[in-house]
């Protein structure tokens, strides 16, 4: 059952997967794999997804973009997780656009919106310094000089860090790490003197890596929206992505339980199909229930965060997100454990398929937080 | 008036405010007791959309539900679909004016999970049955005035296919009920025994040996029912508790690590629950949830025991105590190992999960 409520939706969800299946497929993903060190996706692939127009679904008609929220935009990303295509959705469209439209100024928004729509410019949010994302614990400094600004540090867990054009990088202006104030969002291409990129192959195949800022001189149009970013836009600018990227999850969980009912069906073992056990029976049922429960909260998510601002549904929308982030991961946990654990030895194989699925679904949680990072928000955004 | 516990009717009814009977009679003169009833049985004649306006316009007001009974959420939707016109008029209006109570005739001592294997005997005496046999874990079988039964009309068939549903009241000789004492002290259920009771085959709904199906479609209502449980889930009350008895660190965090990252995990599985119920009560069609109803059923009972779990972390031994209540009333200990009962009461968990696997998972 996809993630759609309105017809739109559903056209929308029914073409995303017909052109995965035979544009971004699986089968695809492993030729790619193997180069995937150099470059992080497809030039022409990208290309023709920009003609479909998925980078400007959730941006608005005004802005060129389709306007069809970021219920629009979950719609297409369950569909890249159930093929596990790679594609720069993630980093230039969740991250870098959303991050364009709640931190840019107007001329900023009207010069790099269309570039994104027209699959000429590509982004990535380069925000983490350890191994666990924390929001607002950014220690790389930005120094106002005479012309502009100075950026030292280091970055990591960067998404199609060897192909993308211009990092979004996050600064601390003032104060210390950890705190709420001070920090903003550089715009910084991949170029720039200074600047020294290196790949970390991560378990999923998708090109990642950090960024080493040695002492990076730019212009003072540099920061976005040109002065330090409020804490409510960067919260809200994480909100946006971990509830596109629970969207995501929730499509790699339907794609591997999908096929682990398919085996469940075909395998014999003791002269019987291996599904007609009930110690699988009732797993399964179990994750299926679970299945249920991380979608409705991924797409009471989605909502909330493109309600009218004010209204009590978009009051919720922290939270929720963190909730969808949080469940979708746990029940991508379930479903990609279950899912090997099922397939017995076949699945622990690299030749079959379902191997794959629990690969992406982990370096997915553990971007922007993970179910530990997430429930500990709830419990403070619930104030105990 | 004060929205009071809820009133259940019946001939000797037992009002918990004293305007309940009014409030109800008034009410049922315009069949709203259940709106969307046809009006020819004394229902409101409404459509659901009017029935939502109806209960808007009552929320707004404060009003209560003027009558709560097994009659109009079980036994009326059988008798609308399987009844015959004589059952519809003689019944279903003395359902709307709460006037008769009823009881459910269903689980016995050999039969819980496997229901259909039930061994009460309805032996065919021409014009009526003699019914002989027990039932158990019957809600209210001492107060009821009427049973709807499940009864076993025929032994030479398969199980499914032998079985009736049949009415009868709970004053004819030969009808003994007994209240069970649960492991959480006194209990609404018990235990009801049949000794030579005469039941007038005019009161069997439907055909000989259709009991089975009158009941699986009668079953997902009880689910349906149970799983409203649920959506009265309420995370942040438990989280102030928690704040009272342990406070909080030096970053206003709950002082008990392990606690607050439960009380969270139960915080978003219960609004995904709420979420999911609101989902499906949108989508259902007339015939129910169908297997959602199973899902929703298995989900809502196992959070409603980790509510109960968590209450027993919060409290601590506090809560163990048979007299301590909580600060809205609430009996812990009680509550606590009652809600044993949610996972196995209306199908247990394991029966939802054979049907979910079944119906939906096609294994």
């Amino acid at each position: 059952m996809p993630l759609t409520l309105t017809e739109e939706q559903d056209m929308l969800s029914r073409s995303a997967a017909e052109f995965l299946a035979d544009r971004a497929s699986i089968a695809q993903f492993r030729v790619w794999r193997e180069r995937s060190r150099e470059c992080a996706f497809e030039a022409e692939l990208w290309r023709e997804i920009a003609l479909m127009g998925w980078p400007g679904i959730a941006i608005s008609e005004s802005l060129g973009g389709a306007g069809l929220g970021l219920a629009g935009l979950g719609v297409v990303l369950e569909q890249l997780g159930r093929h596990l295509s790679v594609t720069p959705m993630n980093s230039t469209v969740l991250g870098g656009a959303t991050a364009i439209q709640l931190l840019g100024r107007a001329e900023e928004q009207a010069a790099l919106l269309p570039q994104i729509i027209a699959g000429s410019l590509t982004l990535s949010l380069a925000w983490d310094e350890r191994p666990h994302f924390d929001l607002f614990r950014v220690e790389t400094t930005a120094r106002s000089t005479a012309n502009g600004w100075l950026l030292n540090g280091c970055k990591r867990g960067i998404a199609d860090v060897s192909s993308v054009d211009r990092f979004l990088v996050v600064c601390r202006l003032s104060g210390e790490a950890g705190d709420r104030a001070g920090l903003g969002v550089f715009i910084v291409p991949q170029d720039a003197a200074g600047l020294r990129i290196e790949v970390t192959p991560m378990v999923d195949g998708r090109n990642c890596g950090e960024i080493v800022l040695d002492g990076v001189e730019l212009g003072a149009e540099a920061l976005l929206g040109g002065a330090a970013a409020s804490a409510t836009a960067l919260e809200q600018l994480a909100d946006i992505i971990n509830a596109g990227l629970a969207a995501e999850l929730l499509g790699i969980s339907e794609e591997a339980s999908a096929r682990t009912l398919r085996y469940l069906k075909e395998r014999s073992q003791f002269g019987k199909l291996i599904g007609s056990y009930q110690a699988l029976q009732h797993r399964a049922a179990n994750w299926f229930v679970e299945l249920q429960l991380a979608r409705s909260l991924v797409q009471e998510a989605l909502l909330a965060l493109d309600a009218e601002p004010g209204s009590s549904l978009a009051k919720q929308g922290p939270a929720l997100a963190s909730m969808a982030k949080a469940k979708a991961s746990q029940v991508a946990e379930l479903a990609t454990n279950e899912a090997i654990q099922m397939h017995g030895g076949i699945g622990m194989t690299d030749a079959h398929d379902i191997g794959l699925f629990i690969k992406r679904a982990r370096t997915l949680e553990q971007a922007f937080g993970d179910q530990s990072y997430h429930l500990d928000r709830v419990a403070s955004l619930e104030g105990y | 008036m004060p929205i009071g516990d809820l009133y259940t009717g019946g001939r000797n009814p037992k009002p918990l405010h004293p305007d309940q009977p009014a409030w109800c009679a008034a009410m049922a003169s315009r069949g709203w007791t259940v709106p969307e009833w046809p009006a020819e049985y004394g229902g409101g004649g409404l459509s659901r959309e009017q029935s939502a306006v109806l209960h808007q316009e009552m929320r707004r007001f404060g009003a209560p539900s003027p009558l709560f009974s097994f009659g109009i959420s079980m036994l009326g939707p059988v008798l609308l679909k399987f009844g015959s016109e004589a059952q519809k008029r003689r019944f279903l209006p003395e359902i709307v004016r709460g006037e008769i109570r009823w009881c459910q005739g269903y689980s016995e001592p050999n039969s819980g999970s496997d229901l259909a294997s039930l061994m009460t005997r309805a032996e065919d005496r021409g014009d009526h049955y003699l019914v002989n046999g027990q039932k158990i874990w019957t809600s209210h079988g001492d107060e009821a005035d009427w049973m709807f039964c499940l009864v076993r009309t025929n032994t030479s068939v398969p199980k499914h296919e032998g079985i009736s549903f049949v009415l009868f009241d709970m004053r004819s000789p030969g009808v003994t009920p007994r209240p069970i004492k649960l492991i959480s002290g006194a209990s609404p259920f018990c235990e009801v025994f049949f000794e030579n009771v005469r039941v007038e085959k005019s009161h069997r709904v439907g055909e000989e040996g259709q009991g089975w199906a009158i009941a699986t479609y009668l079953l997902s209502h009880e689910r349906e029912m149970i799983s409203g449980l649920g959506s009265l889930i309420n995370g942040t009350a438990l989280a102030q508790r928690a704040l009272k008895i342990f406070g909080t660190d030096a970053d206003g965090k709950l002082r008990n690590a392990a606690l607050r990252h439960s009380l969270a995990r139960f915080e978003l599985d219960s609004a995904a629950f709420r979420i999911t119920l609101a989902q499906a009560a949108r989508t259902r069609n007339a015939a129910g949830m169908g297997a959602m109803a199973s899902a929703v059923k298995y989900f809502g009972t196992e959070l409603n025991k980790r509510r109960n779990e968590l209450h027993l972390d919060i409290e601590g031994a506090t809560a163990l105590q048979w007299e301590a209540r909580g600060p809205a009333g609430e009996a812990w200990a009680s509550d606590w190992l009652r809600s044993k009962g949610n996972s196995i009461e209306g199908g247990t968990s394991e029966i939802q999960l054979n049907i979910i696997a079944k119906r939906v998972l096609g294994l």
